[in-house]
């Protein structure tokens, strides 16, 4: 017994060498096999709030460039009002519903949130952003997050005042996408080199590529609504021995210089996602 | 002024200046990420306990993934170079002199030649795990080897500018 105690005492320092490698390992596979909250939300408040600080003064600069966005953004949605698309009276009487309920079943299913970009990165493998928006002002764990220009990433964690959102440009990040021009879906991807290139896999070679085609999110994802534009066709590789196209995606969104997003609630999210899941039990 | 308040001003400023100015500098190119956080390890004291260093260096580590959202990946390399540097130190300073009489590592204490070695070194492993930890969850063989060259380049380069700026005083423990 006293040489086990002395042997564990000559090597103290190689144990707890080990030790604090075995508890880095441990938290890096953890973290980044599940994103599960490994972070206790009190730290990420700490570093949300450092985050936010700094982001306030970094504000200052990108002011001129954000006000151009969002100038930009609101002058497409005015030309989408329909209002701009009158439709020619042919009716012949004018009969007033009194039904408070809408009779044709329609129903909202997406609700879109502002938020504020409060931590970014775009250097590392696995980039996130941090927005100034928690699960106390209604941001849930799966929704969408899309900035003036384009979709952004997904949220995967949230504390009460601070979310944290998996960027596109993260190895493991994977978004449905279609060509805008013939609906051909496949899948976005990051291959950690350039931020400002994406990947989309698994489009059919029947599908008649074109670089400057439009991406968009396709109609199959859960948590992002389709026809959200995810950027354009830069580059198109064909390996004969497969049946797909590898594209080169060049983003619509700027991750540089990203200030404000909208935070994406699918009404349905969690309905589509249990029977998804159902399904793959069944198998 | 004293080691430790010293040492906790440093560890603040590198976290901050590592965070809020290097992770938001536009890439160059996919192998080059500017790191030189770790410094602050290599310039602890030549007398700490290394059971103390490494407690330090994985706090360090770990206070850094709390900003970039990765827990353990900058930790591991941390606890690596601080479990390391005590054996790298005693073959290249000759005991008696240096160590009783200097503070912390520095060129003044050690020479120019076992300074470099010293830094480029510890460097180089820092990089090579940390670069390893990551190539393991993805990438490919050319990758790690680019991304381990470029990066422990780039990594030196701010180390000499950063001494150069920073003059610390070669001060010997008699005066403390």
């Amino acid at each position: 017994m006293k040489n086990i105690f002395l042997f564990i005492r000559r090597y103290f320092t190689f144990f707890s060498f080990l030790l604090f490698q075995v508890i880095s390992i441990v938290l890096l596979s953890s973290a980044s096999k599940t994103h599960e909250s490994f972070f206790s939300s009190g730290a990420n408040e700490i570093t949300g709030s450092i985050n936010k600080k700094y982001s306030g003064l970094k504000d200052f600069f990108g002011l001129k460039e954000t006000n151009r966005l969002l100038a930009e953004e609101n002058a497409r949605l005015r030309n989408a009002l329909s209002i701009n698309f009158p439709v020619i009276e042919k009716g012949k009487k004018i009969v007033i519903d009194s039904l408070v309920r809408d009779s044709l079943g329609h129903f909202r299913k997406y609700t879109y949130l502002p938020a504020k970009v409060i931590g970014n990165t775009v250097t590392l493998q696995t980039n996130f952003l941090f927005l100034e928006r928690g699960s106390n002002q209604g941001v849930k764990k799966g929704m969408a997050v899309c900035g003036p220009q384009g979709i952004v990433g997904v949220v995967v964690e949230t504390s009460p005042n601070i979310s944290k959102v998996m960027s596109l440009l993260h190895r493991n990040s994977k978004v449905s996408a279609m060509l805008k021009k013939d609906n051909n879906s496949g899948s976005i991807e990051w291959d950690g080199t350039d931020p400002s290139y994406l990947t989309l896999r698994n489009v059919t070679k029947s599908a008649k590529v074109a670089n400057g085609d439009t991406v968009v999110t396709s109609t199959y994802s859960a948590n992002f609504p389709s026809h959200l534009v995810i950027g354009t066709v830069a580059g198109i590789s064909s390996e004969s021995s497969s049946n797909f196209y590898t594209l080169k995606i060049k983003t619509a969104t700027n991750f540089f210089n990203i200030q404000y997003v909208n935070l994406i609630e699918n009404a349905r999210y969690t309905e589509q996602v249990q029977l998804e899941s159902n399904s793959q039990k069944n198998q | 002024m004293s080691v430790i308040p010293k040492n906790i001003i440093r560890f603040v400023f590198f976290i901050l200046f590592q965070v809020l100015i290097l992770n938001e500098v536009p890439p160059l190119h996919q192998f080059i990420v500017p790191y030189i956080y770790f410094l602050y390890i290599l310039w602890l004291p030549f007398n700490i306990n290394r059971f103390l260093l490494l407690l330090i260096s994985f706090v360090f580590g770990l206070t850094l993934d709390y900003f970039t959202g990765t827990p353990g990946l900058h930790a591991a390399p941390c606890v690596l170079i601080a479990y390391i540097r005590p054996y790298l130190l005693n073959l290249l300073i000759p005991q008696e002199t240096t160590e009783q009489s200097y503070v912390e590592p520095g060129h003044k204490s050690m020479g120019w030649a076992p300074y470099l070695l010293y830094i480029g070194v510890l460097s180089f492993v820092h990089h090579f795990y940390l670069v390893l930890i990551e190539w393991l969850q993805f990438g490919n063989f050319i990758y790690f080897i680019g991304k381990v060259t470029g990066t422990t380049a780039i990594s030196l380069l701010m180390i000499f500018i950063t001494e150069l700026l920073f003059v610390r005083k070669g001060r010997y423990r008699a005066n403390k």
